[in-house]
Order: structure tokens, then sequence, then C-alpha cells
């Protein structure tokens, strides 16, 4: 069973959560471009639709999806977080 | 490679292809939604188009105004239009540009007669219009002549992964020989470098970067020290999953198909005038606003992925809703004519959804009714670019 998804995981460092995960479980993927199996481990509850890091953060990153930069980290992350508009934050208007 | 199937569907005087026969009733100004709606009343069976606006706008929202108007009446899913306004000049002006496609259209003015007497004269041709409008039949025509467009709404992550990658296979597969328009211009910010590289040629892309540069700055001008979250991604949105304005742009962006070029960049309602091929145009990201614009572009059917579950419809031009979200095809199923949720379980490819798609927009046009036109969605908003004299 299919619990996240990566656009391109050469150049992604999230994935997608298309199931509603709970903290500590053991999770498989695939990536989109090479349907390569990849596998990750919660470290919080992520509900449907949100992204879980697939590697640690420092304040300042730039979380990249679909090979872009969608954001800079504005609070520390570890692999296997949530990430989200607490620790994410636009580039954009800002 | 056009998609090689027929629809049977309404070739109008001017060759158009439409999908549905509506006989509107259409207000030029917000003083004369009453008698519209005393004329629909006397009328069943015509379509009522209240509106807010029509006094007293001036320069490029007015020309915005009357390109919405005439291109509503010019509509190929529109039979014929009974025009009623105010006062009778701006009321000729736009049935002189219905008039120029060969439909049957007539103007109604208020002022000198009243309400009643409008609506009772206006109720004579619109019944006579609704009863030739009835005997109209449908031909075969080609898929390829349909405009189709596209803009999504309330998204989340699971768009990006699945409902806005089917409908860009879509385009992909029907921008060779037929129409297309996206949009929603503020909504590609992050993913800009992407749009320009699939311009057509440098002049479109400057036309382009031109249109997004002007919306960039009324973003700075208006946002008074925010970021804009929480309306550019929306709450909506961003219970969904998305974080920024750059993930939510990413996703929109894989609308537009794999290796399509866009052909022009349009003005706000503007008609496509260059041909078959994908087309942007100029919109705000609003549902009920942008997809007014592309229906009076001409526009005959529109592409609409969801992922928390948007519910708009328009009165003209039918809206096909496409969602991934699991949750969301299950709690607001009413709304969703087609279900893209495999993607998401790796149980179905974007290709296979785009295929399902193209047979869901050929029944369509075929007259099968969508989901927001059976709930009765008639979302009818002007964009307005500015306050009145």
């Amino acid at each position: 069973m299919i619990q996240f998804l990566v656009h391109d995981s050469a150049h992604d460092n999230v994935g997608v959560a298309v199931v509603d995960v709970k903290a500590g479980q053991e999770l498989e993927g695939r990536d989109l471009v090479t349907n390569k199996v990849l596998k990750a481990k919660a470290s919080m509850d992520i509900p449907l639709g949100h992204k879980i890091a697939l590697k640690d953060f420092k304040v300042g990153d730039a979380v990249m999806k679909y090979s872009v930069d969608i954001g800079k980290v504005v609070k520390e992350i570890k692999a296997g977080d949530h990430v989200h508009v607490h620790n994410v934050k636009t580039k954009r208007w800002a | 490679m056009a998609i090689q199937r027929k629809v049977m569907a309404y070739r109008r005087e001017n060759g158009k292809v439409g999908v549905r026969n509506h006989v509107i009733i259409l207000p030029v100004d917000d003083i004369s939604n009453a008698c519209v709606e005393k004329v629909a009343a006397m009328v069943p069976g015509t379509l009522p188009l209240p509106h807010a606006y029509g006094r007293l706008q001036f320069g490029e929202d007015l020309d915005l105004f009357f390109r919405t108007m005439i291109g509503t009446g010019r509509n190929p899913n529109v039979a014929a239009v009974v025009v009623i306004g105010i006062e009778p000049g701006w009321t000729q002006r736009i049935v002189d540009g219905i008039k120029e496609t060969g439909k049957p259209v007539a103007g109604f003015a208020i002022e000198g007669r009243g309400d009643l007497q409008t609506a009772t004269d206006a109720a004579r041709v619109a019944q006579k219009f609704l009863q030739d409008a009835s005997e109209l039949q449908r031909t075969q025509c080609d898929f390829k002549d349909l405009y189709i467009s596209v803009k999504c709404g309330e998204s989340d992550t699971t768009t990006g992964l699945s409902s806005c990658p089917t409908v860009g296979n879509v385009l992909d597969k029907h921008c060779d020989a037929g129409y297309g328009s996206f949009g929603e211009t503020s909504e590609l910010t992050g993913g800009e470098h992407i749009v320009k590289a699939k311009a057509a040629n440098k002049e479109v892309e400057a036309k382009f970067t031109a249109m997004f540069e002007d919306y960039q700055k009324l973003v700075f001008d208006q946002k008074a020290g925010t970021d804009l979250s929480e309306s550019q991604p929306t709450k909506g949105n961003i219970a969904g999953g998305l974080t920024t304005i750059e993930e939510k742009a990413l996703g929109n962006i894989e609308k537009l198909g794999k290796r399509t070029k866009f052909i022009d960049a349009l003005k706000p309602a503007e008609e496509p005038k260059r041909g078959p091929g994908l087309y942007f145009m100029d919109t705000s990201s609003a549902a009920a606003e942008a997809v007014t614009l592309w229906m009076a572009s001409g526009a005959v059917i529109h592409l609409f992925p969801t992922g928390q579950g948007n519910v708009i419809g328009n009165p003209v031009e039918p809206v096909i809703k496409i969602s991934g979200n699991p949750k969301t095809v299950a709690s607001m199923k009413e709304h969703i004519d087609h279900d893209v949720s495999a993607i998401l379980r790796g149980e179905m490819t974007v290709d296979q959804a785009g295929d399902q798609l193209i047979d869901i927009i050929a029944r369509t046009a075929n007259g099968r009714l969508t989901c927001a036109e059976a709930l009765g969605h008639r979302e009818y908003v002007m964009t307005k670019l500015y306050r009145s004299a």
C-alpha cells in the first residue's frame, strides 16, 4: 500500500502523505518519475495531503517539491516531521 | 494528433460549436435585474443572468464590462439573447456586439416605459426566441471544435498529484487541433519561469510577462504588510496541506500538460483569435469570476480540478469537476464528475485518467448535465478592475 508520493525524489526533499499517517509508522512511498519504491518513518501524525520531511532541515534551507523551491524553513525540521505553515514560509510577496 | 471523436452539439450561425442551447435574458446593469427576472418568470425556460455592475464604469474597466456582456451573448452555448438595460445606448451597444454572430438578439430599455411595459414587450420576444431555439437540433461535430477552459479551486496537494495532471493530459491531447485556455495569473507565482518556458515565442512570452508583472505590482500595492497567506493560499488550501503560493502554483501548472506551448496571452474575456491551440488568459484565481471570464471569451466546457471540494458552476458554460482526494470524492460526491483518487493509490495512470476525462467531456458535450448543473450552480460573476466613477 502506498502511503506517500514524491514528485521527483532526485530533487525533492519532501513527500506527500496520501493517507492519514500516524506517528511512528513505517511508510512506503513511490517516486512519480521513476516509480521507485521509497521508505520513510513518520515522527508525528501527518494528515492526508500534508508533507513529510525526507531529510533534516536547518532554518533558511529551501524546501524542494516538483524539483522547485517552494519556500524557506523558519523552524528546524527533522526527517519524518510534518512540514507545513508552522515551519515553512513563502519567499514571495513577503 | 487531434482527438478523433465526434460529439452531438449545436453548430451556431457563425460556425462555432456549443453544447447547450440557452435563451438568456441579460441585464445591462444592476438596476435592470428586476425587470430581467420578470421576463424569466413570464417565460420559464429562459435563463436570467442578474449581476452587480454596469453603471458609471469607465476606461479599461468599462471595456472589460462590455467584453464580458457581449461575450456572454456570443458564447456558442447561447441560442438567443434578450438584452434589457435602463437606457437604450449601452443596451444597443451590447445588442450590436452579439448580433455579429448572426444569432437572434433583441434589446429593450426601461426609461420612459417602466419595468412592467418593458418586461411585457421583452417577454413576447423571449417566448419566440425560446420556441425557435427548442427546434434547433444537435448535429455531429468534431470534438476538436470544443473550446475548453481550465482552472482549479480549493486545491490541495492531491490536485498537483492527480486531478491537475489529468487535465494537463487532456490539453496535451486536445490542443494540437482544438482550443484551450488557462489563466489564474497570481496563482502562477513561484512557477512563472515554467510558464514562460511554455510560451510559443518571444512575443507571447513578453505579453504574458507584462500581465504577470502587472498582477505582482497589484499584490504589492494592496497587500498591506501581509504575504497574502490565507488569501493565497486560501484557508482551504492550507487545510489540504498546501503551505505556500509557490507550492500551490506548481500544482496548478500541472494543468498545462507536458508538451503544449501557449500561442497567445489574452486580456480577461478576450476571444482567442490565433486559431487552434492553448491560450493564456489574464484572470484572477477566484473561481466564479475566472470561469465567467472564460465563458465570455467563448469557452463551452470548463475543466475544474479540486482537492478540498469547490462547488462552483456557471450558468452558460458547464463545469466538470475532477478530484483525486479520497476524502472529498466520498464526502462531497454530488459535486465530483470524475474521481481520479485511484492515481494516489497507484491503481490508475494519469494517461488513463485523461482518457476517461475525454469521455466525460464528450458525454457532457452530448447533453449530459454536470454535477454543478444538476445542483443549480449558476455563478455569473463580473470581474471589476476598480471603483466606478
